[in-house]
């Protein structure tokens, strides 16, 4: 998908100088087949990162262990400083403060937009019903759809499910938010709307840690594009020199194929 | 031709090529054969009972039945009328019916939960119990609990004692039996005083939670509550609750309650079959909410007791709740069985041996019928409201 049109200004960087994510020799395997590769990575609070490569090249798998959705076998990842290991809970710590996105949404169908707002609010930070209705309301008006708060997910559009992903995940207030192909389920004239929301929240200083292949975005947001393939981290670098001046041919005929149409 | 053109126009079409007149006349047609056909069946009926000199009408409800039952939950004896026969044999039927849906629901739950475990050697037990319950028909292992298991126990005097007060034997299960004396009243009042407080802590937690986001273990604090005052208060008050535990005397047991093994024989089978069934119901409906659920409600840092509780159950009872109703109704109609080891049921009883002795079989196959056609009926209109309750709304 091409969305040169998407292009605005580029947001200013609010990066600051602690490391929030530090990822050091991270190696992951999946019975016998080693998909992540002695990955290294450090994220600065505030810093936008993202993330492209071929399907199949352990993006998804990356960002995922961040948040231990999946384990990790060898290496260490430290996230606001608390070590992720096998202790369920710095696993639940680290989750409280890192959002996640899906590609496929992931709403919960049985509750309406506001309770899928309000699950993890009552229930993990404990806070009082009423205050968190007014936060979730809060967020529902930042993804522009405060009017669809009783609505249930299934009678959404793709672009207003996603937006309310988002907007689920920000009333836990999360430090980190994590995007795996936030748009690559959607149609196209509902990718901007979601695009927008995402612009919007990289303003504001949320450190961000974005798989798309919305090369608009990257160009606009991204402090630093990481290019992965076969489970490694081939390239690197600010979008500038990383879409102008790619150094790996690998990386040269990717985003020739990404960018050709 | 209809000169009107705010009227649609009328058809061209020949009356016996319409669809609608043709499907008109061959309703009518299926109705009056369908009517003929009862009607003859009634007509013959009734012929062949004046000849063989049988009554018909109800009347015969009132006159004494002259037979013996060997379980009753209401008070019966053999002077009592056949219309108390009837209802000796739907309490049985009712509590058979119950006690199997209780259990059922409750095994198949376990194991079907168990089916999913990560657990290698849990998983294999859970479906091996599967495959083996529900692949044997239910009177095989009806007669298998009564003849092999519950046959095969001592007598009464070689009981199986379970801790000197309860005794298993041929006979069946002997238990003590409470007995009220003056005071256990204030017992019983003491527990709903508990329940009732309970039920204020739930709400009252519920209200403190949503203003100041607080939980309250409300689940021990009342499970405490209802169990511990009444055990206080039955102290306190001087054990008021005797017991009737039972004493062998002679050949058998005098004193407690006997559970008869037709009884346990019937109840055992009922609720393993159905149970068999429930758990692979219980299964597809937890893998049917997909893996993205479990992760989107983990990345929100839920732990795993609550994901389940709060995002994979509500969803799978959706799935659950339709088959599950139908289970419910094949247990009921299936503690018919019951007739086959003898254990005194609605149609042991009643559409057995009363008609038997009376040969009212028009008036007895009909009351029977829309008994069991009435407790299905209820079922499943409870599980309608049920389901309506955790539908998913969508559109
Ligand atoms: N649970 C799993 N078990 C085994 N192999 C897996 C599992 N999940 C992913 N893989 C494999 O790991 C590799 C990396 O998968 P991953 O989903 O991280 O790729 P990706 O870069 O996100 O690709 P895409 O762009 O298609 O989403 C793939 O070859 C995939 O087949
Ligand atoms: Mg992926």
């Amino acid at each position: 998908m091409n969305s040169e049109e998407h292009i605005i200004a580029p947001v200013e960087s609010a990066a600051a100088d602690e490391d929030i994510i530090i990822v050091r020799d991270l190696n992951k395997w999946f019975g016998q087949f080693h998909v992540l590769k002695s990955l290294n990575l450090n994220v600065k609070k505030g810093e936008r990162i993202v993330i492209c490569g071929p399907s199949g090249s352990g993006k998804s798998t990356f960002i995922r262990c961040i948040n231990h959705l999946e384990a990790h076998q060898r290496g260490e990842i430290i996230v606001d400083g608390v070590v992720l290991n096998e202790d369920l809970k710095n696993i639940e710590a680290i989750r409280r403060e890192v959002g996640m996105v899906f590609q496929h949404f992931n709403l919960f169908p049985h509750l309406s937009v506001l309770e899928n707002c309000l699950l993890a609010p009552i229930w993990v930070r404990k806070t009082p019903r009423k205050e968190a209705i007014e936060i979730a309301m809060e967020y529902l008006e930042r993804v522009k759809i405060p009017e669809q708060a009783h609505k249930y997910p299934g009678q959404l559009s793709g672009g207003q499910q996603q937006r309310v992903a988002i907007a689920r995940s920000l009333c836990m207030k999360p430090k980190i938010m994590l995007f795996d192909e936030p748009t690559s389920a959607l149609d196209p004239e509902m990718i901007k709307e979601v695009l927008d929301v995402m612009i919007e929240l990289a303003g504001s200083g949320m450190t961000m840690l974005c798989v798309t292949h919305e090369m608009g975005f990257a160009k606009t947001v991204a402090d630093r594009v990481i290019f992965m393939d076969g489970g490694e981290c081939v390239e690197e670098g600010p979008p500038q020199s990383f879409f102008n001046n790619p150094q790996q041919p690998r990386t040269r005929e990717f985003l020739d194929q990404i960018l050709q149409h | 031709m209809n000169s009107d053109p705010s009227l649609p126009p009328k058809s061209s079409v020949k009356p016996w090529n319409d669809p609608r007149v043709r499907s008109a006349v061959f309703q009518i047609l299926a109705i009056l054969a369908v009517a003929w056909v009862g009607y003859s069946l009634f007509q013959n009926t009734l012929t062949n009972m004046a000849s063989r000199g049988i009554s018909t009408g109800f009347g015969f409800l009132d006159s004494s039945a002259g037979f013996g039952i060997v379980m009753s939950l209401i008070e019966y004896n053999e002077s009592m009328s056949y219309g108390r026969t009837f209802f000796v044999g739907l309490a049985n039927t009712l509590l058979v019916s119950g006690l199997g849906i209780i259990f059922a629901t409750i095994v198949g739950f376990i194991v079907g939960v168990l089916r999913l475990s990560n657990n290698w050697l849990i998983a294999r037990l859970a479906l091996a119990y599967i495959e083996i319950f529900r692949n044997i028909p239910l009177l095989l292992q009806i007669f298998f609990w009564y003849f092999a298991v519950l046959g095969t126990l001592p007598s009464p005097r070689q009981s199986v004692s379970i801790g000197e007060v309860a005794f298993l034997n041929l006979r069946g299960i002997v238990l003590p039996k409470p007995i009220f004396e003056a005071g256990s009243g204030a017992v019983g009042i003491v527990l709903i005083i508990a329940i009732i407080i309970s039920l204020a802590i739930a709400r009252w937690a519920k209200r403190r939670q949503a203003a100041t986001g607080q939980f309250f273990p409300v689940l021990p604090v009342s499970a405490a509550l209802i169990l511990g005052a009444p055990i206080i208060a039955y102290f306190a008050l001087g054990s008021p609750i005797g017991w009737d535990v039972p004493a062998l005397s002679g050949f058998n047991f005098r004193g407690g309650i006997t559970v008869i093994p037709e009884l346990g024989a019937l109840l055992l089978a009922l609720t393993l079959y159905t149970a068999s069934f429930i758990a692979e119901i219980v299964r597809s409906g937890i893998i049917s909410v997909s893996r993205g659920q479990t992760e989107a409600a983990a990345a929100l840092g839920l732990p795993p007791r609550r994901v389940l509780r709060l995002v994979i159950v509500p969803q799978a009872l959706r799935v659950i709740i339709p088959p599950l109703t139908s289970q419910y109704l094949n247990l009921t109609k299936n503690s018919s069985l019951a007739t086959a080891i003898g254990y005194p049921d609605l149609v042991n009883v009643f559409m057995g041996t009363t008609l038997n002795q009376t040969g009212q079989a028009v008036e007895i196959v009909a009351i029977t019928m829309a008994v069991y056609l009435t407790i299905s009926l209820s079922i499943s209109m409870l599980m309608n409201i049920y389901n309506r309750a955790v539908a998913l709304k969508e559109r």
